[in-house]
């Protein structure tokens, strides 16, 4: 099958996409884009998050085929003309990142939280990122990233 | 008394993100941006993907394969077996007893037959669909008590891999004088590492024969040796890279895709990648070894513990690892962090067809401080006396004995630890009627409006052995460089002690910049070309890294003094080395690095070792087996609604003495992480294994604590300076993951009144009045 997709902003039209191909394996392989991960191909830890058409997704659980004529944004679109956006900054300076394999979907995840809901109180926090699994840093520098990083939004003029 | 300062000298005290402040990570953008490669990105133009076939069946004898079919297959370059393996037919971390490829028997579910290469990884799946293999089932081994017997057919050592023996002063006598004894039998499910990043790795072939490995793991040195052995091959055709790792926490220590993923590049010329899914993930790695402990402790009235006697039993399943390390180290540690003068433990490790077990995150201390922790709440009861009071009576402190005769050294702040969790507040009531049902247990299921729960309290104390014991020789090499870039020194750090997550890369560019004074600092890839730095294990490698990197930058710091000093024409012991400037011992500059070294760099390795240790005598137990100890305390609030049988975690307050925090965030990273997989061990992590089957293979089934289950910490990091190591600091890492499980268990005691004997505790083990639940009598 063909698939035709907009990703991050540039079009791509890939042949022989397979039938039970998924949107994560179609970025990771067809076009490229790795930093979307693949940790339990069950829509359980939300590595692979992206958007879809400005809906959040666990990649893993859409089928490539299902993306024809749509726009997808992954963790190396997040930011617009080079460096990196205010989220991801955050997940820095906060020390939010360990092994880091859970990063690129707790960002995507967490940049999806903020735009709806610039203000989250921790617990709205904790419970909108709790499908995006962490095994390293027992999350309270992830909610610190995300609170700084809306404390930081607030404070924009 | 908490010392914040350190006995090192530190060349430039001005000095931006040197050691002890929270600098950056230097892989930290990559890893937000997505550019950062692990294992399961890397790429090669032209690859092939690798695929494992892996047995059904936890015991088999295997009668034939047949891989014709398979071949056949369009897209398939190489189907390869036990008949293929180059060199020898077995590896394993300690004894080389895992087949590459079963040869005659598979002793676990998901043993690897056979590997496959193909074009495509879903044409490698199907090919190994169409490998027929002949099995002769047999009925597995799966009972660890039968193996103690070290008589049952068909398993190493008749099931018995390793029996400990520790006896200290005189158990008998004192069990007699004891005024309260108290006894337990306390078990501990299996638990999976559960890295997010799964088995991965690309093999390269080379044309002189060798290959390269790019590969995510623990130590790359000692996976070197065990590929280059099974590929038939000298070390030196054998190269590794370590490839970005996505968490390891023990589970990375034992081989995964190496010698498959390099056995098919060789056979097919073409570079082979390999990725675990989360399923094969599960198969394809160690856990955590299930424990069943029974303990006896006695006391005098006031509380003070007079003896301590210990029977561990750790299921180690089909093959070795480091099984009979792992039991040392659960002996070591059985009696806890408490003086006691007379101890009797014994500890079993044992072989069964379940999922091979070995090193995870606190290394058989955690089974023990589980099972000790358990019973001091159960003495504490029986002494009418509170259970911190009790920890705080016998806390071990400097100079006391441990039950291998070895006096505690370096500090041990065990009354401070726990002084800082008796002294902090609890966490306020819950009016759950009127709180966010988010906060109730059971969540946003909305099963209870406050009827039903209980809160309760518990506490528990740990320690370990930090750094490799038993007398070996450990040993870390880290060479550094400095030249000269547009007017400024360079400095060029270059070890091969594996980055899992911890942070030791941040450790090297703080140390280089503290130790030189420079602000540039670059580390170079970790890979086999270097001498060995050990594994990331032991909470040993920022302690080993840092003296390797110390040891260096000392001889490179040397060397550009003596350059500076002719350059000079002056005596190279009155000059001081700041950053770009060669000072007089008054701080004002005379010449320029750069002047000094013009196009030259200056480059030195150092070999890091820390004190010997000897091994323990094998009939009691005794020896200085070790070379420092940390320490660490929690206590665990919790709400349990008794009807249900549902957990909440209200809080986890912690404190741990670190010796030095070389990189505070990282620190509190660390035991945060640590602190929640206790909390998961406790109440919700377990592999389900029956018949040697492993029943919960997926993040769906295996549930691992998310951002909804996980409380505030609390944490006090005390930093009383180790005597014996870089800057003072000690091992980090585990201590956390020990005594977090504990606590939370007795609080669920302490909420509920019940025994629980067993973690992780069940919501069915915590239903207090079944009948008024159910409604059934």
């Amino acid at each position: 099958m063909k698939v035709n997709v907009t990703v991050n902003g540039v079009a791509h039209s890939v042949d022989h996409v397979w039938a039970l191909e998924s949107l994560l394996d179609f970025l990771r392989e067809r076009v490229g884009l790795r930093g979307t991960k693949n940790a339990c191909e069950q829509g359980e830890c939300g590595s692979c998050s992206v958007y879809v058409d400005g809906v959040l997704v666990c990649s893993c659980l859409v089928a490539a085929v299902q993306v024809e004529g749509r726009s997808v944004v992954t963790v190396e679109g997040l930011a617009s003309g080079g460096g990196v956006h205010p989220v991801q900054q955050a997940f820095l300076d906060a020390g939010a990142v360990q092994c880091g394999f859970c990063t690129p979907g707790m960002v995507v995840a967490a940049h999806c939280l903020l735009a709806g809901n610039p203000e989250p109180d921790d617990l709205t926090v904790r419970e909108e990122l709790s499908g995006n699994l962490c095994r390293c840093t027992g999350y309270q520098k992830i909610l610190d990233a995300v609170n700084l990083a809306a404390e930081r939004s607030g404070e924009a003029p | 008394m908490t010392v914040t300062e350190t006995p090192t000298r530190v060349a430039t005290p001005s000095v931006v993100d040197g050691v002890g402040a929270s600098a950056a990570r230097p892989d930290g953008l990559p890893k937000v941006d997505g550019s950062f490669i692990y294992s399961s990105d890397e790429y090669h133009d032209g690859s092939l993907w690798g695929v494992t076939l892996r047995s059904p069946h936890p015991r088999a004898r295997i009668l034939g394969i047949d891989t014709s079919q398979a071949e056949g297959l369009d897209g398939v370059r190489c189907v390869l077996t036990h008949r293929d393996v180059p060199g020898s037919r077995t590896y394993g971390m300690k004894v080389y007893d895992q087949p590459v490829l079963a040869f005659d028997e598979v002793r676990y579910q998901g043993e690897p037959v056979a590997v496959v290469a193909a074009t495509h990884p879903e044409i490698a799946r199907r090919a190994c669909g169409l490998i027929v293999v002949d099995y002769e089932e047999l009925v597995p081994n799966t009972d660890p008590e039968m193996s103690l017997t070290g008589q049952v057919e068909g398993l190493f050592g008749g099931g018995l891999a390793r029996h400990i023996r520790i006896r200290h002063g005189d158990v008998g006598a004192a069990r007699a004088a004891a005024d309260v004894v108290v006894e337990g039998r306390y078990e501990l499910g299996t638990q999976d590492p559960a890295f997010l990043g799964p088995e991965s790795g690309l093999a390269v072939p080379l044309g002189d024969g060798g290959v390269e490995l790019y590969v995510s793991c623990q130590n790359l040195h000692l996976d070197q040796q065990q590929v280059a052995d099974c590929l038939g091959l000298p070390l030196d055709k054998v190269r590794l890279v370590l490839s970005g790792v996505g968490g390891a926490f023990g589970g990375k220590e034992d081989l995964n895709v190496h010698i498959h993923a390099c056995m098919l590049a060789l056979r097919t010329a073409r570079p082979v990648r390999m990725v675990y899914s989360r399923e094969e993930s599960f198969f394809g790695h160690v856990h955590r070894h299930p424990a069943i402990a029974d303990i006896e402790l006695g006391a005098a009235r006031d509380g003070r513990l007079v003896f301590t006697r210990v029977r561990l039993v750790l299921d180690g399943g089909a093959y070795t690892s480091t099984s009979q390390v792992v039991i040392a180290n659960g002996c070591y540690f059985a009696a806890g962090a408490y003086d006691v003068a007379n101890v009797e433990i014994d500890g079993f490790a044992t072989y069964t067809n379940n999922p091979p077990c070995g090193a995870m995150r606190g290394f058989g201390a955690v089974q023990s401080c589980y099972a000790i922790e358990s019973a001091m709440d159960r003495l504490a009861a029986a002494l009418d006396m509170h259970p911190l009071e009790l920890r705080m009576r016998n806390a071990i402190g400097e100079g006391d004995l441990l039950p291998t005769g070895q006096p505690v050294d370096g500090p041990a702040p065990v009354q401070e630890i726990l002084a800082y969790l008796r002294d902090l507040p609890l966490p306020p009531d819950a009016d759950h009627a009127a709180a966010d049902m988010r906060t109730r247990p059971g969540g946003v299921g909305n099963v209870t409006r406050g009827e039903g729960i209980r809160r309760g309290v518990g506490y528990a104390l740990g320690m370990k052995a930090i750094g490799f014991s038993g007398g070996m020789d450990d040993t870390c090499t880290a060479r550094v460089t400095v030249w000269i870039r547009e007017g400024e020194p360079v400095a060029e750090v270059y070890c091969a002690g594996p980055e899992l997550g911890q942070g030791v890369v941040t450790l090297e560019a703080q140390i280089a910049r503290s130790e030189l004074g420079v602000r540039t600092v670059e580390l170079r890839d970790k890979d086999t070309d270097i001498e060995e730095s050990g594994a990331s294990s032991a909470s040993r490698q920022s302690w080993m890294t840092a003296g390797a990197v110390v040891g260096a930058c000392g001889l490179v710091r040397d060397e550009i003094l003596a350059r500076a000093g002719a350059f000079l024409g002056l005596p190279a012991g009155g000059l001081v080395l700041d950053g770009a400037e060669i000072c007089d011992p008054d701080g004002r500059p005379l010449v320029s690095v750069a002047d000094v070294l013009g196009p030259e760099s200056v480059s030195h390795p150092f070999t890091y070792r820390h004190r010997p240790t000897e091994p323990v005598d094998p009939e009691r137990g005794q020896g200085n087996a070790h070379i420092a100890f940390a320490y660490a305390a929690h206590r665990a609030v919790v709400d349990v609604d008794v009807e249900l049988g549902l957990v909440r975690v209200v809080e986890m307050a912690t404190a741990q003495d670190v010796g030095k925090a070389m990189n505070p965030a990282g620190v509190e990273g660390q035991i945060e992480g640590g602190t929640v997989q206790g909390l998961g061990l406790a109440v919700m992590e377990e592999l389900q294994i029956t018949g040697g089957r492993v029943r919960n293979p997926s993040f769906t089934d295996y549930l691992i604590p998310t951002m909804l289950d996980v409380p505030p910490m609390p944490m006090k990091i005390f930093e009383f300076p180790h005597p014996d190591s870089p800057y003072g600091l000690n091992g980090v890492g585990e201590p956390p993951n020990l005594s977090s499980t504990p606590a939370v268990v007795n609080a669920l005691r302490n909420a509920t009144g019940l025994e629980l004997p067993r973690a992780p505790v069940r919501p069915s083990d915590l239903v207090v009045e079944p009948s008024v639940a159910t409604g059934y009598a």
